[in-house]
């Protein structure tokens, strides 16, 4: 899921094909070998032309699909099936708040963790790692991106959550439980499973993805700047954040929108550790439910046609969201891209 | 040379397998988890005893119900009976092919298999979150001696659809009526209380974790793992352990009629020795066969396990059908199947 996406915002590039056959073209005519090329190059750009369009019909069509076999859930609901948390599959009763709410809050406690630590992957990475140790990390920071999402839900179940419930949550419990406000979030038994084991679990997936495309970013900030900022006396850490972080600005924000992509559409791993239970509670380590979750769970033996689009206006849902988080990242990039032309 | 030997490598290969399609009629079944792994076990003994193929595709009952309905396959599976009524609309013939069990298991320190007992209506009560600690009196009254610990008790159910989960809470709805209009039945529910796990491995491994933890599953899963079962009071009043015997007690009190296309829940069934969260797995076929010789190979692929699976179906823990119910089925194979001309298929 928006694994394909790129966010980077120039596309023109000085090799445009379509240009390059009328140049040669004025300058030598009609000699055989180059008409033959010049076919050849009209096939290569229509080829490849048809080629991108057909992600983009793609995309339509399962659009398209989607709306229409939800179509008999969208009818029954209405809007109200956005905040109707009753899932009652006995009675057709649907309803996607707890999905959505869990979906949004997981990736969110997911983004939470790996933001800081992939910053400092990066960072130690690219600026003070000795050289000898730089490429066994960043192997071993791309394998783990390498690592099927069942192993990391089958690793989550059977190894992490029972230490995540004997060790970290009662910690949790006691420090933060009686916190006001900040409490409510960390009540009722410590079972492994739920909301924040999911997040947890995300994060680790999540960490290799904007972990490598940050350092693959901060790599190319040209030396001059660095050094010249160092020459002014400037620290690693103001290096860092003034010059190297507003260099690659774009960079880094696709590269969290990758993670956050990832997370948001992150089906096995989340299963196995989430609960996954119709209900909605504060606590985040009560058991929830995601959108890619129910899914899972409920597809394969879903019988009737309203269960079957309920579920489907579920995956719907999920495409949107996914949609919008990707527009709007497009959009800040856009903001911070003409803030800088106000500057200049 | 060399590549002229290659290409006889190849054309032969590639006629050694054009011959062998031609031979075999590949049987396509789809449908339900829960059989899959005994009907790929007879698929293969099949093959070998045969020759002849059988694919079945562990879709999910809902899948099956669906693919046959459109005819994209031989024979639909599901865990979950259909009506007369449904049948008869979209002129379907069904049977049961195996039985199995639901056993409930806990988590409970110094608490062995089999020592702890329930009857359907506390077991109801604790899925709804009435009954919320094991040292309740109504608990600790069926089991005198039970070491039962002053502990919250953790329910743990599927939260995948599941015949498992259909099976369960038709017994719950069938003794508690409370669960009856407030839950019901079905292959996923709207469950009252506790954490729900993926598949039979999940709901395991939950209540492998969790002191205080009840869950179900199958009889297998509960078998391989070691883990500890209750024993369940059944409608006569006897408290029953999970095993073929109180199994297939239960598949032989069933009341199985080929009329009512073998609609039949072994929920709570009567019988001293029935155990009373035991359901059986259906097959699905087309009234009217387009295709005669793949219905006819279906109907003798379902003959050969009858007579020759119950084996392999003991082995992997499920139980085969009672001798008079196969009657039954067979019987209703030489009625009810037709070819598009209108004449028996066997």
């Amino acid at each position: 899921m928006g694994a394909g996406i790129m966010l980077h915002s120039q596309q023109a590039s000085p090799m445009n094909p379509s240009h390059m056959p009328k140049a040669l073209h004025n300058t030598a005519r009609q000699a055989g070998p180059l008409r033959l090329q010049r076919l050849g190059d009209f096939l290569f750009e229509n080829v490849t032309r048809m080629f991108a369009f057909l992600v983009l019909m793609t995309l339509l069509a399962i659009l398209a699909s989607l709306v229409v076999t939800s179509l008999p859930a969208i009818k029954t609901f209405g809007l109200g099936f956005l905040w109707s948390d009753d899932w009652d599959p006995v009675r057709d009763r649907f309803g996607a708040l707890v999905p959505i709410y869990g979906t949004l809050v997981s990736s969110g406690i997911a983004m939470l963790i790996a933001l800081p630590i992939s910053f400092g992957i990066a960072v130690f990475l690219t600026q003070m790692s000795p050289s000898w140790l730089k490429r066994p990390l960043g192997t071993a920071i791309e394998l783990l991106a390498a690592i099927p999402s069942i192993i990391y839900g089958m690793w989550g179940l059977f190894v992490f959550t029972p230490v995540f419930s004997h060790y970290v949550q009662p910690v949790l419990i006691a420090v933060l439980g009686p916190v006001p406000g900040l409490g409510a979030l960390f009540q009722g038994p410590p079972m492994g499973i739920g909301m924040l084991a999911a997040g947890v679990i995300l994060a680790i997936m999540v960490i290799p993805f904007i972990s490598s495309v940050m350092r693959d970013v901060f790599d190319l900030v040209p030396a001059v700047l660095k050094e010249s900022a160092y020459g002014l006396g400037a620290t690693t850490w103001e290096v860092v954040w003034k010059v190297v972080l507003p260099y690659t600005r774009s960079g880094v924000v696709g590269g969290i929108m990758l993670g956050l992509g990832r997370a948001l559409g992150e089906t096995m791993a989340v299963t196995f550790v989430i609960g996954n239970a119709q209900r909605l509670s504060v606590s985040l380590l009560a058991p929830g439910n995601s959108i890619a979750s129910s899914l899972a769970n409920e597809f394969a033996e879903a019988v009737g046609d309203l269960y079957t689009a309920a579920l489907i206006e579920l995956g719907l849902l999920l495409f949107l969201i996914t949609t919008v988080v990707l527009a709007l990242a497009k959009l800040m990039l856009l903001r911070m891209g003409r803030q800088e032309g106000g500057k200049s | 040379m060399m590549l002229s030997s290659r290409l006889r490598l190849a054309v032969s290969l590639l006629a050694l397998l054009v011959l062998g399609q031609a031979r075999a009629v590949d049987i396509t079944g789809a449908g339900a988890t829960f059989p899959y792994p005994v009907y790929a076990k007879w698929a293969e003994a099949y093959r070998t005893a045969t020759g002849n193929g059988l694919n079945y595709q562990s879709i999910g009952s809902g899948g099956g119900i669906k693919q046959i309905k459109a005819k994209t396959v031989d024979f639909g599976a599901s865990d979950k009976p259909l009506t007369k009524e449904e049948l008869d609309q979209d002129q379907l013939v069904q049977w049961p092919m195996v039985v199995g069990g639901v056993v409930p298991v806990v988590n409970l320190a110094g608490v062995a298999p089999g020592q702890i007992k329930l009857s359907g209506g506390l077991l109801a009560d604790i899925y709804l979150g009435k009954i919320k600690r094991w040292n309740d009196p109504a608990i600790v009254a069926l089991n005198k001696g039970v070491p039962l610990p002053a502990q919250d008790i953790l329910v743990v159910s599927r939260s995948d659809g599941s015949g498992t989960t259909f099976i369960f809470t038709n017994y719950l709805s069938k003794v508690s009526p409370e669960w009856n209009s407030g839950v019901g039945s079905g292959t996923s529910v709207k469950w009252p209380a506790g954490i729900n796990g993926k598949g039979n491995e999940g709901v395991a491994s939950y209540v492998r974790q969790q002191s205080g933890a009840i869950g179900y599953v199958e009889y297998a899963y509960a078998l391989q793992n070691k883990m500890t079962y209750v024993e369940m009071k059944n409608r006569e009043g006897q408290f029953v352990a999970p095993n073929d015997k109180s199994f297939s007690a239960a598949a032989s009190n069933g009341h199985w009629s080929a009329e009512a296309g073998f609609y039949e829940i072994l929920t709570d069934e009567p019988g001293k020795a029935s155990w009373p969260i035991t359901g059986a797995t259906f097959i699905l076929m087309q009234k009217v066969q387009d295709h005669p010789d793949h219905g006819r190979a279906a109907l003798d692929f379902f003959a050969w396990a009858y007579a020759h699976g119950s084996k392999s179906a003991l082995a992997l823990d499920y139980i085969p059908m009672p001798e008079n119910v196969v009657k039954l089925v067979q019987a209703e194979w030489k009625r009810a199947f037709k070819d598009a001309s209108g004449q028996p298929l066997r």
